[in-house]
């Protein structure tokens, strides 16, 4: 189950350094326009909202509800295929976008859609962690 | 048709950099593309075709999502360095037959800061999505299509048991195909009863792998007069890319919302005209979502439109993938678009196994879907009629 889940090292690429130096401090963060205000996922320095290039960073609240997942039964991923089985889904973050990550922290058969979640850091070793989710207990209790 | 005078350039753009080790080829992408379109006084929001060669990423899939086009013409072809002049000129043949208004042409690499190789995506770059999308243990295509099953049983109330239906009519048909992957008959329960792969989608929801290919000889209406063989006649096409939307992607439907309704405009019939159908049938939740988004049903009634032998030939109300499909007989190179065409066209010719040929099949529609449904994906629908169609 999670515990056992890879932390693969992200191939940091020119233009998500600084999301991915975040990670390593707790961070999750977005970007944003400048021109239009829209929340930018994947994080790139474009706006595909409006085509602007002047875009920025803000931190997220990383809460958010499970908007689809699965239950992976079979795998031929390295790493994952020795912790089967996982779940992987797309979590709708409270800013908006919907992002593609893991469930952890929670038997697999105890994901639902449209379950509260946050954020949680798994730590690769090469200055920069992974964005998972598990429940949250305290949305719950919000309400 | 001549594309003489149909099409001209109205907006262009040179990067003033020689040397950009700090970006990603998308950005360069899409600052060029920024800049053309500045230049003819454009914006992001007119462009309805995109054109671009080996160095975008997957096909044009990569830029379309970066950069939130919203596309119903693409072009990707690759001839190295004369790509852009072909390009070029395939957009003034698009725009002269009324394909699209507004098309961009991108280049963009970085051989001073980056090793230029193999690999799919950009030149050495990764595909910009990759980095946040290839972390989580995604394995194969599989694991997205059951994203996407997921979510549709939470909308709309689908059951595993509405998707095996899909298998089961793909089979009675492949059992009369002496060359396809499978010929057993499958029922509901054994399709239910097969190892789990990513939930909800069993292995029976999924398409076979095998080696193979296909073609398709397309000619004009004076060559297609002077030959014997009987040819099918293309009636209309539609085209679109449909991508995450800068992250409020919606995975329960597909592009063919797009590249349906351009295609029965083009080829002026209805849904009630439609004889034959090859929908993409990479796995089971792909049929359904298809189906509904091609109008031949209401959205999220595609469960309970496949019951009852809708789609079992030669008698069901709209007969499908008559060759057993990819879930059984073929699914080439992991690309099933080839295969719908020759299945629709031999349907047209009367040629189709006598078992599933459909009576008097005058118009045929072929669906093809490209990608990771609903997420990042190329939808085309193609609709064909008997010579005197
Ligand atoms: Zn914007």
């Amino acid at each position: 189950m999670s515990s056992t889940l890879p932390n693969p090292v992200p191939a940091v690429s020119p233009g998500s350094e600084e999301f991915w130096a975040a990670t390593a401090e707790g961070k999750l963060l977005l970007r944003h326009c400048d021109d239009c205000g829209t929340p930018i996922w994947y994080p790139r320095p474009f706006c595909p909202a409006c085509g602007s290039l002047n875009t920025s960073w803000f931190e997220a609240s990383g809460r958010g509800t499970v908007y689809t997942f699965t239950v992976v039964h079979r795998s031929g991923v390295p790493g994952y295929r020795d912790a089967l089985p996982y779940v992987v889904a797309y979590v709708e973050l409270a800013e908006g976008p919907r992002v593609m990550t893991n469930i952890v922290d929670c038997d697999p058969d105890q994901v639902t859609v449209g379950m509260p979640v946050r954020v949680v850091f798994h730590d690769t070793g090469q200055g920069n962690a992974l964005y998972r989710f598990q429940p949250d207990p305290s949305a719950g209790a919000d309400r | 048709m001549s594309i003489r005078g149909k099409a001209f350039i109205a907006g262009i753009y040179e990067h003033p950099l020689r040397e950009i080790p700090d970006r990603s080829n998308s950005q360069i992408h899409a600052e060029v593309a920024a800049g053309a379109l500045a230049d003819a006084g454009l914006s992001f929001s007119d462009v309805d075709a995109y054109f671009c060669d080996g160095s975008a990423g997957f096909g044009p899939l990569s830029n379309a999502d970066y950069m939130g086009l919203r596309l119903t013409h693409v072009d990707s072809t690759e001839t190295g360095g004369s790509s852009y002049v072909v390009h070029v000129g395939h957009a003034a043949e698009a725009i002269a037959a009324g394909k699209c208004q507004v098309a961009l042409v991108t280049l963009a690499g970085r051989p001073r800061s980056a090793a230029m190789g193999g690999g799919r995506g950009g030149f050495g770059d990764p595909t910009p999505d990759a980095l946040f999308e290839g972390l989580w243990g995604m394995s194969g295509a599989v694991t997205g299509y059951a994203l996407a099953a997921t979510r549709h049983m939470h909308e709309f109330g689908t059951t595993s048991e509405q998707l095996a239906e899909v298998k089961v009519a793909a089979s009675l048909h492949a059992q009369h195909n002496p060359n396809a992957f499978l010929r057993e008959v499958f029922t509901v329960e054994q399709v239910l009863d097969s190892p789990m792969i990513c939930s909800p989608l069993h292995r029976d929801d999924c398409c076979v792998v095998t080696d193979g290919g296909g073609a398709v000889v397309v000619v004009s209406p004076e060559v297609a007069r002077d030959l014997n063989r009987t040819s099918a006649k293309v009636l209309g096409h539609g085209e679109a890319i449909k991508h995450a939307e800068n992250g409020r992607l919606d995975l329960t439907y597909t592009g063919a919302v797009v590249s349906g309704p351009r295609a029965f405009e083009e080829a002026g019939v209805s849904h009630a005209d439609i004889d034959y159908v090859s929908i993409y049938d990479s796995f089971t939740i792909t049929v359904i979502e298809t189906l509904e988004d091609l109008g031949f049903c209401e959205k999220g009634k595609g469960g309970r439109f496949v019951l009852d032998g809708t789609l079992v030939a030669p008698h069901g109300r709209l007969p499908f993938n008559t060759d057993g499909g990819g879930l059984c007989n073929n699914h080439p190179a992991n690309r099933g678009g080839m295969t719908k065409v020759i299945e629709a066209v031999r349907q047209l010719r009367g040629e189709a196994h006598p078992a599933v040929q459909v009576p008097n099949c005058t118009v045929a529609l072929a669906h093809g879907t490209g990608g990771s449904i609903g997420a990042r994906m190329g939808s085309s629908t193609l609709i064909m009629g008997t010579e005197d169609a």
